[in-house]
């Protein structure tokens, strides 16, 4: 089962780096009205079904990958194809 | 009778850089400083522990995230949990964050620049195991060196913060965006402090500052008062 788990800094909390590539796509002449940067973690994981690897990732957003104060994940969760 | 040097360990992990400075300056204010390497997963007997600045694991996923792993991290948790002096210096404050033995998290500055100065930072509380040295309200100056120093907590966590009175000491003057200028806070049972500004860097005029040795001596004293208590 592969999984990828997007960790983003949460609402309301200041993101500068976000910020910084705002402004620069604004210079770009871009249209933004905001931008926010946050993380991808891509894992292979071994799990019997989707549940159970849903289960463990959100275990490792928990333990690991994620800083529960400024930050929030999404799990997505797609089949290994042979 | 002659008091004792009380026994103090530096943790070194891999990509610490001030651990060396931390048992200098330990040594210079009469300390037994002794350095403990991160692959051990006892402490030897100490009567405390100092988590030096540096970029611990790379400060890999976020600063001091990776660390807290480490086998003498859980050494150092049980030996705060028994009611330990534990003191965190820029990344060890950024370690005992993660660990969730000091509450906050430290987040990238916001001007996104490394900060590396001498800054002024108030002392709110003197009636800590790590101020006891300083006057309450007395403006020390200390150098900072880090990227990630924006200490941040939500508005719930800081108002408990607050009323227990746990943020020690505060910037005078704009230096990463922390909230509220916090620099230093101490955790509820007052035995684990951490703060970004680096006391080991400023224990001589020679430096610029001796500041830092109050901070240094006030752990100091507090650990051989507690080598005295076990006697």
């Amino acid at each position: 089962m592969r999984a990828t788990v997007l960790v983003r800094p949460k609402q309301g909390i200041l993101d500068p780096q976000g910020e910084a590539v705002e402004n620069s796509l604004r210079h770009l002449g871009f249209g933004v009205a905001q931008a926010r940067i946050g993380r991808v973690v891509d894992l292979e994981v071994e799990a019997e079904d989707a549940a159970a690897a849903r289960a463990e990732v959100e275990r490792m957003c928990e333990q690991l990958l994620a800083n529960p104060l400024i930050e929030s994940y999404e799990i997505l969760l797609r089949e290994n194809r042979a | 009778m002659s008091s004792p040097q009380p026994r103090i360990g530096v943790v070194q992990f891999p990509g610490s850089n001030d651990d060396r400075d931390a048992l200098w300056a330990l040594a210079a204010l009469d300390a037994e400083a002794l350095p403990v390497w991160h692959a051990e997963t006892e402490l030897p007997d100490l009567d405390a522990v100092v988590l030096p600045g540096g970029f611990s694991y790379g400060d890999y996923l976020r600063c001091g995230a990776i660390a807290r792993f480490s086998p003498a991290m859980s050494a150092v948790a049980a030996f705060a949990e028994a009611d330990g002096l534990v003191l965190g210096i820029c990344n060890g404050f950024q370690i005992l964050c993660e660990a969730g033995l000091l509450p906050g998290v430290l987040r990238a500055n916001e001007s996104l620049s490394f900060v590396c100065r001498d800054v002024r930072v108030r002392v709110d509380r003197a009636d800590t195991a790590f101020t006891s040295r300083c006057r309450q309200g007395q403006e020390l100056v200390i150098p900072v060196k880090h990227g990630e120093g924006c200490w941040y907590a939500d508005d719930d966590l800081y108002q408990e913060l607050v009323a227990r009175d746990q943020i020690v000491l505060r910037y005078s003057e704009p230096v990463n965006g922390s909230l509220y200028d916090v620099a230093g806070v101490v955790n509820e049972r007052g035995n684990v402090m951490g703060l970004m500004p680096h006391p080991e860097h400023a224990v001589d005029p020679l430096l610029g500052s001796a500041d830092g040795a109050l901070i240094l001596a006030s752990l100091v004293e507090a650990a051989r008062d507690r080598a005295l208590a076990a006697v």
